[in-house]
């Protein structure tokens, strides 16, 4: 009845370890938990939030500081409507910050990044960023080009 | 037809009786409202040609399949009748010697023996060891109690199935073809186990064979099908004396190679087969 | 006229044979769905079979896990630098891993090697009569011999098809990061960027789970239904292997329709 143990044994690590990969997986190598961040939520409207998601990081200086909760649509001016979520520990943002939709890379995917004004108010929960720049959108900027061209 | 009762005593009641079995497999008729009688005590022999159903009759016995119509009657119970709890339990009365043994092949032989009694037994496991030893001996193959069915030789094989079946000390003992490809020892060893078993522990035996010199040898009763029917049923002696009357008991018995039981299926005549016209036979 | 209203008659005959054996693996397939959960009463059945089926598929798998990984890593590096995008290797490396092929692949492997090796057990058993021995032993050969088969499947493919991923995820790292100096922290920051732990990884664990009950369910029917020769046993196999590979790739697509269709 040795082998009997030896076959449980291996049977629990093989488990195990399918548990502990799944978990590394699952909670590790993806953005799980991300939107349990503690922070304050401030809110920006762009005319076109070209492809940015909920879920997409905040960052200014290149470093991440919170996340993109939800994206929706205000009735009365069509504005996109984002609400992001700022890490508590980053709360001297100036009023007078910029929002702008960036792409990380060619085709990668677009986030939000925020340039400091030079306000001393900060912004606090419920704030909201005046200033913002929608996302590039290829396709406007190669009509207009061609517009321009077509012009000459 | 009618049962016949010259091997009953009255004092014997039958341990597994059909009364008027129909079974068909597909279009084939293999059992045709046959009546049958296995008394109880004795060690049977029930033969026939190759192909009369015989291991059908075993299965029909055990409730692994169900007549079209008629009843199997095991021990009082009507076998095609029962639900499955009660099936199972019936079953646990009897133990079944498969032909080949049908050993569970990655158990030891002590394991395969003692897997009935682990099965529906609370026993220790002590005891359980002990009971296996019991067993094994009975058949003479306690040395082989660690070994794996894959390196015991056929006859071995058989006993060590043996003594799996009667593991749970079960009344009825069925056993399928066990003479088949048995060298002259181990058939002799074989044939006094049958016997000395069914003695020493009271069980009725069911042999399903269709050698006759060993099913005389030993049997106290015998039942011949042939064709779906039965064609003689009494004791060694009674058979003998039929034999005189019956030329289809007397082609079976004595292995004759023409008479009245076909042994073939029989379509055309061979003349029209090879496509000559009637008129030139 | 007679030879029309033969083939008709035979026809019909092939039509009612193919219901009744229809009819009779679902009526098999449902009985043993229904007792797919006993084996957990026999802890230790049920572990030695997960270690035949999942255990001893595992060097197999990881290998080939490995593999894929370098493979998707070097051409997903290829098509992706043409764009200019190649900080995105590591998106396409988990996704592709995590949502497909870590649990298709899984399963056609494991088809391949655990589906037949169940068959041919099963029909040696039902050749030996070991399966009639057990009924006539009052035990359920369904219950003992087959759930513990199919338990063991829907445990181990997940199992396996996470491990798939992960080290093919690993592999792809190798490749784009080590070797093809492709930046580290872009290839993980964009999964967990876009990866989600619940519409990819566990839907992924879903696909496997269904997965590994199909190709159960088929490996048992085929050994239980082989015919008793050698020949018969051989066909069996192959069936398996043929029969649930296809299986996995049609229901894949199912699922996936289901989970990340629009």
């Amino acid at each position: 009845m040795h082998a009997h143990r030896y076959v449980e044994l291996i049977v629990g690590l093989f488990v195990l370890a399918g548990a502990v990969v799944l978990m590394v997986m699952a909670l590790s190598w993806t953005n799980f938990g991300a939107s349990r961040v503690d922070g304050y939520r401030v809110i920006a409207k762009f005319d076109n939030v070209g492809g940015l998601t909920a879920k997409a990081p905040v960052k200014m200086s290149g470093l991440t500081i919170g996340r993109v909760e939800s994206i929706s649509m205000d009735p009365d001016t069509f504005e996109a409507v984002v609400v992001m979520q700022i890490r508590n520990e980053y709360d001297n943002i100036p009023t007078d910050t910029f929002a702008n939709i960036y792409t990380a890379g060619l085709l990668g995917s677009q986030y939000i990044e925020l340039s400091p004004g030079g306000s001393f108010d900060s912004l606090t929960d419920g704030d909201q960023i005046t200033m913002t720049q929608s996302a590039f959108i290829l396709e406007s900027v190669i009509s207009r080009f061609l517009f321009d061209r077509a012009q000459d | 037809m009618t049962i016949d009762t010259n091997a009953q005593d009255t004092a014997t009641q039958p341990i597994i009786a059909l009364e008027g079995l129909t079974f068909a497999r597909g279009e084939h008729l293999i059992f045709d409202q046959i009546d049958l009688v296995i008394p109880k005590g004795k060690v049977t022999a029930v033969m026939g040609p190759s192909g009369t159903g015989k291991t059908t009759l075993l299965r029909l016995i055990g409730g692994q399949l169900k007549p079209q119509s008629g009843d199997v009657l095991v021990a009082g119970e009507r076998v095609n009748r029962l639900k499955r709890k009660a099936l199972y339990q019936l079953r646990r009365r009897m133990g079944v010697l498969f032909q080949n043994g049908a050993l569970f092949t990655d158990l030891t032989v002590g394991e395969n023996v003692a897997f009935p009694l682990r099965e529906h037994t609370q026993l220790s496991e002590q005891l359980i060891e002990y009971i296996v030893l019991f067993k094994l001996e009975a058949v003479g193959l306690r040395a082989a109690k660690d070994r794996y069915p894959a390196s015991l030789s056929g006859g071995m094989a058989r006993r060590a199935a043996l003594a799996r079946a009667i593991a749970l000390d079960p009344e009825i003992l069925l056993y399928d073809e066990p003479f088949t490809g048995q060298d002259p020892i181990s058939m002799g060893v074989l044939l006094r186990l049958i016997k000395e078993l069914n003695q020493a522990l009271g069980l009725s035996s069911m042999v399903i064979t269709h050698d006759v010199d060993e099913a005389f040898s030993i049997c106290d009763h015998l039942v011949v099908l042939a064709e779906g029917k039965v064609l003689a049923s009494g004791s060694p002696e009674q058979l003998q004396a039929q034999k005189k009357q019956d030329p289809a008991l007397a082609q079976f018995l004595d292995g004759l190679a023409t008479g009245p039981l076909s042994n073939e299926e029989q379509a055309d005549s061979m003349a029209a087969a090879l496509g000559f016209s009637e008129a030139l036979r | 006229m007679n030879a029309a209203s033969l083939y008709i008659r035979r026809i019909g005959r092939v039509v009612i044979n193919a219901a009744v054996h229809a009819g009779a693996m679902t009526i098999f397939a449902l009985r043993l769905i229904a007792v797919a959960w006993v084996p957990f009463t026999r802890p230790r059945d049920l572990a030695q079979q997960i270690y035949a089926a999942g255990v001893l598929s595992l060097v197999i798998i990881l290998v080939a896990g490995g593999f894929v990984g370098l493979v998707l890593g070097l051409q997903g590096y290829t098509i992706l630098s043409s764009f200019n995008a190649t900080e995105s290797l590591g998106v396409m490396v988990a996704l592709s891993l995590v949502r497909e092929l870590g649990p298709v692949v899984t399963a056609l492997l494991f088809a391949g090697r655990a589906g037949s090796s169940i068959t041919a057990e099963i029909a040696l058993m039902k050749t030996t009569e070991q399966l009639s021995a057990l009924e006539m032993m009052a035990v359920d050969p369904i219950r003992r011999v087959m759930a513990p088969r199919l338990l063991a499947s829907i445990i181990a493919v997940p199992i396996l098809a996470a491990m798939f991923s992960f080290v093919g995820i690993l592999g792809g790292y190798f490749i784009g990061v080590v070797v093809l100096e492709v930046d580290a922290a872009s290839y993980w920051g964009q999964i967990a960027q876009q990866m989600d732990a619940f519409d990819d990884v566990m839907a992924g664990m879903i696909k496997a789970v269904a997965f590994g009950a199909v190709i159960a369910l088929i490996a048992v029917f085929e050994g239980h239904y082989a015919e008793p020769t050698a020949k018969g046993m051989a066909q069996a196999t192959t069936q398996t292997v043929v029969i649930s590979s296809l299986a996995v790739l049609a229901l894949d697509f199912v699922l996936t329709a289901v989970m990340f269709g629009t």
